[in-house]
């Protein structure tokens, strides 16, 4: 079954990849390594996952405004997620893919969902990000 | 929701002003998009942040823009570098680290930055005016600017900062304007003696509770009517801004927008009171450190914000008293006070810089612990007084914390041990 969200696109462009699903906020700096893309976070449900390539749901961004750059270093390093979903909007992550799309021609998409919409995707969903801020969701199991 | 443009912003994006210029107007642009704001506004300062940390895709945007004809259009002074740019072999920065944050200076000061290299830009050079709008980084100096002087800085980080200096726009919206900066949260100091608000310590302690307590919101604090001084609000700024997300404060009968407390919330009702009693202060001061007393010691840290003049003649009239008893630095301790060029230049003209040699303080210049590798790996336990380092030692540098009164910390650096004094601060 597929579902279609409209988002906010906040940085535009088209992103497609499994879900991986927090609902805790999470600092880039000191949370994803931008050599491996691990959440390197110790303290997050996530730890230890991988979210390069996937489409990587989280309700927002928090802390030290270096998260810009930790999320610059991942997209050059090729290990950035796909995409972005937020519930909240946070400049310092948005301005991350900005500066790496003027810089290297490379952003991370990231939109931002209603409360009810955000929650409705699941790990494991195939999500789908289109340039205008539509969401496909297409449940797996 | 667009942003409408100026004819000068029209220009820029055009790319009249050379790459750097169109670069720099375009990511305002996107942000101005992203924060909601209606257009841009001018701003006529700025202190770059940007500059601090060493990474490879930072030094890239620099040198980008510098390469692109880059010039910054309004007074723009550097936060602390990733480097001591006189003295780094003498702290044993590889070569390697060494060339790519020189590299990472050239191309800031090539765009006509102020080489200042401080954390603590309104004690030294161009300090702003009340009202004044201007694009800041660095928590505590942003803190500072927007609380103790009434400049109005939204929080600016990494990249936006540099884009600020060149075009002199940001988006309109936040701290820059005024109905963006009343009072949130109301903080009452409910039973401190006044001796305890005349101790440096206790704005460091204050500033690590108040950022706890209030996060991002702006707290207005009722009962600090003393005559703090620069040094002592520059630690409140800095625990503050670490702990929490703390841009703006105001105190009222102290700082300039809140001359009254219906003044500092601007005619709101408080969305919440907090009354601060002083066991809230006293566990705030146990929070700040993570090593014990009596632990061996490797390291004292001082100057995190920056060390003024005056903190330096505070120090040597410390150790001053220490050698007057015979007493000397522990040979396993090592000292270091971590300060700027203007306060340096200062300190070159007093009459004190000797004794902290000979006592055996190491000074470093430009940078900081956090930024340079210049910390060994060996090293276990430090102390300091600052609330800031306090906070973010434990996790950038792998390392035990005490934090400490300035005299605690030269008595701790003779006895080789984490020494705290008896009386104000330890819960008995």
């Amino acid at each position: 079954m597929e579902r279609i969200l409209r988002a906010r696109a906040l940085v535009a462009g088209s992103a497609e990849g499994p879900a991986v699903v927090s609902r805790q906020p999470l600092s880039l700096w000191g949370g994803l390594c931008p050599r491996t893309g691990e959440i390197i976070d110790r303290r997050h449900e996530l730890s230890g996952e991988i979210v390069t390539g996937r489409v990587f749901v989280f309700p927002q961004g928090k802390g030290s405004s270096t998260s810009s750059a930790t999320l610059l270093e991942s997209i050059k390093a090729g290990v950035a997620p796909a995409g972005i979903i937020n519930l909240k909007v946070d400049p310092i992550l948005a301005l991350g893919s900005i500066v790496s799309d003027e810089l290297y021609h490379r952003a991370v998409p990231i939109v931002i969902l209603s409360e009810e919409e955000f929650f409705s995707i699941k790990q494991g969903d195939h999500v789908t990000i289109e340039g205008d801020g539509t969401v496909k969701v297409r449940t797996t199991s | 929701m667009s942003v409408k443009l100026s004819r000068q912003d029209e220009r820029l994006l055009a790319g009249r002003q050379g790459k750097a210029a169109r670069m720099a107007m375009r990511i305002l642009i996107r942000m101005g998009e992203v924060l909601d704001a209606p257009e841009l506004m001018d701003i006529s300062q700025a202190h770059i942040d940007g500059c601090g940390l060493l990474s490879d895709t930072g030094l890239e945007f620099a040198e980008t823009l510098a390469a692109g004809d880059g010039r910054v259009s309004v007074p723009t002074t550097l936060n602390m570098g990733p480097l001591d740019l006189e003295n780094w072999r003498h702290f044993g920065v590889n070569e390697e680290f060494a060339a790519k944050a020189i590299r990472q200076a050239n191309a800031y000061t090539a765009m006509g930055c102020i080489p200042t290299w401080s954390c603590a830009p309104y004690q030294g050079y161009l300090t702003p005016r009340f009202g004044q709008q201007i694009a800041w980084g660095e928590s505590n100096a942003i803190c500072y600017a927007n609380s103790v002087l009434g400049a109005r800085t939204n929080r600016y980080g990494d990249f936006m900062d540099i884009c600020a200096a060149i075009t002199g726009r940001v988006p309109k919206c936040g701290l820059h304007l005024k109905e963006n900066r009343k009072g949130q949260i109301l903080l009452r100091l409910a039973d401190i003696d006044p001796g305890v608000m005349q101790s440096n310590a206790f704005y460091a302690v204050l500033g690590h509770l108040i950022g706890s307590l209030v996060e991002e919101n702006i707290p207005v604090i009722e009962g600090l009517d003393v005559e703090a001084s620069s040094d002592q609000l520059k630690a409140l700024c800095a625990a503050a801004a670490s702990a929490g997300a703390v841009a703006l404060f105001h105190a009222v009968g102290l700082t300039p927008e809140a001359n009254s407390l219906t003044e500092a919330f601007g005619g709101n009702e408080p969305e919440r009171v907090i009354d601060i009693t002083f066991s809230d202060l006293q566990r705030a001061w146990s929070d700040l450190s993570t090593a014990e007393d009596k632990d061996k010691l490797d390291l004292v840290v001082l100057g995190c914000p920056h060390f003024s003049f005056d903190e330096f003649r505070e120090l040597a009239g410390l150790i001053r008293a220490q050698t007057e008893k015979n007493g000397k630095l522990h040979p396993d301790v090592k000292f270091l006070v971590i300060s700027c060029q203007t306060s340096y230049a200062l300190v070159q003209r007093g009459e004190f810089l000797d004794k902290l040699r000979d006592f055996g303080v190491e000074v470093t210049l430009d940078t900081c612990v956090f930024h340079t590798p210049m910390v060994s790996a060996d090293t276990k336990v430090i102390m300091t007084n600052s609330g800031k380092c306090a906070y973010y030692a434990p996790g950038e540098l792998d390392v035990k914390v005490a934090f400490g009164t300035m005299a605690d910390c030269v008595e701790s650096a003779v006895k080789g041990y984490v020494y705290r004094e008896e009386g104000l601060w330890k819960e008995s």
